[in-house]
């Protein structure tokens, strides 16, 4: 088996060990960090698949950001030594767990049995994004033209975000 | 030669499934919160999957989009939670039913 496919098979396995242990950590913390090496998998993935800036936003935005974010109010939250005991309800569990197997079956029968592999092509073959002088030129040529107007809705919405987020870390809400 | 798609879709759909379970089976709220960013991740994958399969850069630009939603999702979603743990005194979503009262 080739380099390429012993590396994702690494990092898959990785992370879904990880993100099986953030449900299983009674400390908030340690699922913190096991989410950290889910998204840093994650991110290693996306530059097997030519996504370098993906990737990139993945680490800075994902794991920095918002991990961070994460861990600042598991600090803050009163209450945060009480561990909780893990299930709601008796048949919560089990019934979670059917759910999942359920769900985890049809698809990856609908993955394999089905023509996913079809479509049309697009024009951005590795060759074109080369031509252009890589995966972040490109993908920011695309994103100033095609997807101009969605990213500025964008940029608003994390402007809201933020005045929200202010609201309501106020004391007397 | 890079993985198959089929290998990368099967990945994006445990991680979503682990997700799932997680908000199914735990109580403390910010584990719930913390699966849900799992299955987030779990769809990005898929996207960006799709997009280098079908060569595209379109999946990538909704990543982008993706991350950027969750970003300001979590700067809400946290916000509310510790203004409800500043009011209930309390990290379990069991007893957050305000709303039944």
């Amino acid at each position: 088996m080739e380099l390429l496919s012993l590396l994702f098979l690494l990092f898959a396995a990785v992370a879904l060990t990880a993100a099986v242990l953030v449900l299983l950590s009674r400390n908030p913390v340690h699922s913190v960090l096991f989410m950290l090496l889910t998204f840093v998998n994650v991110a290693a993935m996306f530059v097997l698949l030519q996504a370098e800036f993906i990737a990139v936003i993945q680490i800075l935005v994902y794991s920095g950001a918002i991990l961070v974010l994460f861990l600042f109010v598991v600090m803050l939250l009163a209450g945060g030594e009480r561990p909780l005991p893990v299930l709601n309800q008796p048949l919560q569990a089990p019934a979670a767990v059917i759910v999942g197997l359920v769900l985890v079956s049809e698809l990856v029968l609908v993955v394999l049995t089905s023509t996913v592999g079809g479509g049309r092509k697009g024009p951005d073959t590795p060759e074109r994004i080369a031509a252009v002088g890589g995966n972040i030129e490109a993908l920011g040529r695309q994103l100033y033209t095609t997807w101009l107007l969605p990213f500025e809705i964008a940029s608003v919405l994390l402007l809201v975000a933020a005045v929200g987020a202010i609201y309501l870390a106020k004391e007397d809400l | 030669m890079t993985p198959p798609l089929e290998w990368y879709l099967t990945f994006s759909a445990a991680l979503f499934t682990i997700g799932l379970v997680g908000v199914l089976v735990r109580r403390h709220v910010l584990v719930i919160f913390m699966s849900v960013e799992l299955m987030l991740n779990a769809c990005n994958v898929a996207l960006v999957a799709f997009g280098r399969h079908l060569d595209t850069l379109a999946g990538q630009n909704f990543v982008v989009f993706v991350v950027t939603v969750a970003a300001a999702e979590a700067a809400v979603g946290l916000g509310i939670i510790l203004a409800l743990a500043r009011h209930k005194d309390t990290v379990d979503v069991g007893e957050m039913d305000m709303l039944k009262q």
